[in-house]
């Protein structure tokens, strides 16, 4: 096996308690890792402790082979780069503009722009399909244009790793499928890891790599074939009307 | 790329300050021609008094138009992209309060306070330095109930309460002091940009110039915040640091304009949002600049009005700036009804 991008060593996770204890990720390049979990099992506290926003209880989270509290700020925005569901404060920003902040790891004392950088740019632009956005202001976009935009601001950032939090959230149905092609297609076209936490068990099941999933139990990591064949879905909900159904690999619904 | 288009407006500006400074010189209650503006401008005019006018009350009180635009209007810009919120700005957020809150405690205490330590408190360096702290303290202050604050409006109502809890301060200590004091403390709190010194100019420039480039030193990090503090954390800003900054910076403009020219209100608040509708963009590299301009540009206007051109008549500043900037704020809240920062 490779090196690891990012991989995790008997991490502990959480704000006084713990929420998830034993974990040991490995993130390694070019797969489509999907988040998975119940409401409230600790997948944003997963996410924001991987991403150093938060810190562990114990254990430690190594990038490349170096934990991550040994990189600086600006050391760390070479290695990964997010995609929040938060809401962008009031601005003027154009898409493009958006997307060129990405580049700030790279950028000059006062944020010159250079032909790499723009080349840069261009090309997050033409991969993520929002080319003909980049004059729009980012408040009259719809949500999966932003959140496409916002991906393309990621990928601008040319970081092995990308994490995003519920990027399918506000979406509908069409717009789930072609967000998740797009990412499916970005970790096969520039080898980068890609991990997001998703509600939407069925597409992740069909599309990802690797499922990392969240049970109050325990935390596992594996391919979504080995996963169902370990019945691990079984574990997900406490709910007799919600049944995994290992000939069809999907969710079905019983006794409703 | 809309660089062309900057290109002319930022032409555009600066004869625009250029015009507005000659103007500020030339106009006033004694009439003088502008060609014997310059001549005493590079030399001598034709009259001794003309000569007096020009060099040491004009001149001065036009650069100090010029700072006190350049001061406030920036530490509304920084102000405005740190909280988030497009109606932040150094007087909304009780800074010039706090300001004054200093002042009021050097001018009116002075009495309390022992000889040397008193002597020095009424200096310019005295008040300075009590209005800055001021105006940093509401600032801190402001700044930590807002990160108890999920919604970036209830700021303002912080920024209006600890403004109305330094001026019942203010008010408490004017109860208790000589009618002279009252006096000296009133004229200061009306704002003015003449009876300044060649002196205190000289001062206020080089805190102005502090502030200024403590404030160029955020830029890139101030464009990343556009995106929030999250995000701007995973483009590698050191948040706290830049949090840090930008106080400092605003305290310094803030607080040294305000002990000098008096607390002045709609400035910092209104002109950035100018630069930002001229210009439709949100990088703070071009909105610095232009914020610049704008905000001299707007000074050297209030002051030209002030002194009521072709009488004896002087206005007090402040109250022209609110005169001008309360309706241009209400039609800027009208125009975008999607208020963009």
């Amino acid at each position: 096996m490779n090196q690891p991008i990012l991989h995790t060593q008997d991490l502990q996770i959480g704000y006084k308690n713990a929420i998830a204890s034993n974990v040991n990720l490995s993130l390694q390049p070019g797969k489509l890792v999907a988040l998975i979990g119940a409401n409230g099992i600790g997948k944003s506290t997963l996410l924001r402790t991987l991403t150093k926003i938060q810190p562990p209880i114990s254990g430690d989270v190594y990038l490349g082979g170096k934990p991550i509290s040994d990189y600086s700020s600006a050391e760390r925005a070479r290695q990964f780069s997010i995609v929040l569901t938060e809401k962008l404060p009031p601005s003027n920003l154009t898409a493009w503009e958006l997307v060129a902040l990405g580049r700030q790891p790279y950028t000059d004392w006062i944020g010159k722009l250079s032909d790499v950088d723009r080349q840069q740019i261009t090309q997050a632009m033409a991969l993520t399909q929002v080319t003909d956005l980049a004059d729009k202001r980012h408040f009259t976009l719809s949500d999966g244009q932003l959140q496409k935009v916002s991906i393309a601001r990621a990928l601008a950032q040319d970081t092995p790793l990308i994490v995003l939090d519920e990027p399918t959230t506000h979406l509908d149905l069409v717009h789930k499928v072609s967000l998740l092609r797009l990412l499916k297609k970005l970790t096969l076209e520039t080898q980068k890891c890609v991990l997001f936490s998703t509600h939407d068990i069925d597409l992740a099941l069909e599309l990802s790599d690797e499922m990392i999933v969240m049970s109050p139990q325990k935390t596992i990591q594996a391919a979504p074939s080995q996963l169902i064949s370990d019945g691990v879905f079984d574990t997900i909900f406490k709910d007799e009307h919600i049944v995994f159904d290992v000939g069809k690999g999907k969710f079905i619904f019983r006794n409703l | 790329m809309a660089t062309t288009r900057h290109t002319i407006l930022f032409w555009l500006l600066f004869s625009g300050t250029v015009l507005l400074f000659v103007a500020d010189i030339s106009l006033g209650s004694v009439t003088i021609p502008v060609r014997e503006v310059f001549k005493s401008l590079f030399g001598s005019s034709s009259k001794e008094t003309w000569d007096y006018i020009i060099v040491n009350y004009r001149l001065p009180k036009a650069i100090t138009a010029v700072l006190v635009g350049f001061g406030l209007s920036i530490s509304g810009l920084l102000m405005q992209t740190l909280f988030r919120n497009p109606l932040a700005g150094p007087y909304v957020l009780g800074l010039s309060s706090g300001s004054s809150l200093g002042v009021a405690l050097v001018i009116l205490g002075s009495a309390v306070m022992p000889g040397i330590v008193g002597h020095f408190m009424v200096s310019s360096y005295g008040i300075i330095l009590a209005s800055c702290l001021g105006s940093l303290l509401v600032l801190v202050a402001v700044l930590l109930v807002s990160k108890r604050l999920r919604d970036t409006s209830a700021i303002l109502i912080v920024g209006l309460m600890f403004g109305s809890f330094t001026n019942a301060f203010v008010g408490v200590l004017a109860y208790f002091s000589t009618a002279e004091q009252l006096q000296k403390f009133t004229f200061w709190s009306l704002g003015n940009l003449g009876n300044l010194s060649w002196t205190s100019v000289s001062i206020l420039s080089v805190s102005v110039l502090i502030g200024l480039l403590l404030s160029i030193a955020t830029i890139k990090p101030l464009d990343a915040l556009l995106l929030g503090e999250n995000y701007a954390k995973s483009l590698g800003i050191r948040y706290q640091r830049t949090q840090r900054i930008i106080i400092v910076a605003t305290s310094i403009l803030a607080g040294s304009i305000t002990a000098f020219a008096g607390p002045i209100a709609f400035i910092g608040l209104a002109v950035p949002h100018m630069a930002k509708l001229a210009f439709q963009t949100s990088n703070h590299r071009v909105l610095f600049v232009a914020t610049l301009f704008f905000g001299a540009m707007v000074m050297l206007f209030c002051d030209i009005v002030s002194q009521v051109p072709g009488t004896d008549l002087t206005l007090p500043i402040n109250a022209i700036t609110s005169i001008i900037g309360a309706p241009v704020v209400i039609w800027l809240l009208l125009r975008k009804q999607r208020f963009n920062a």
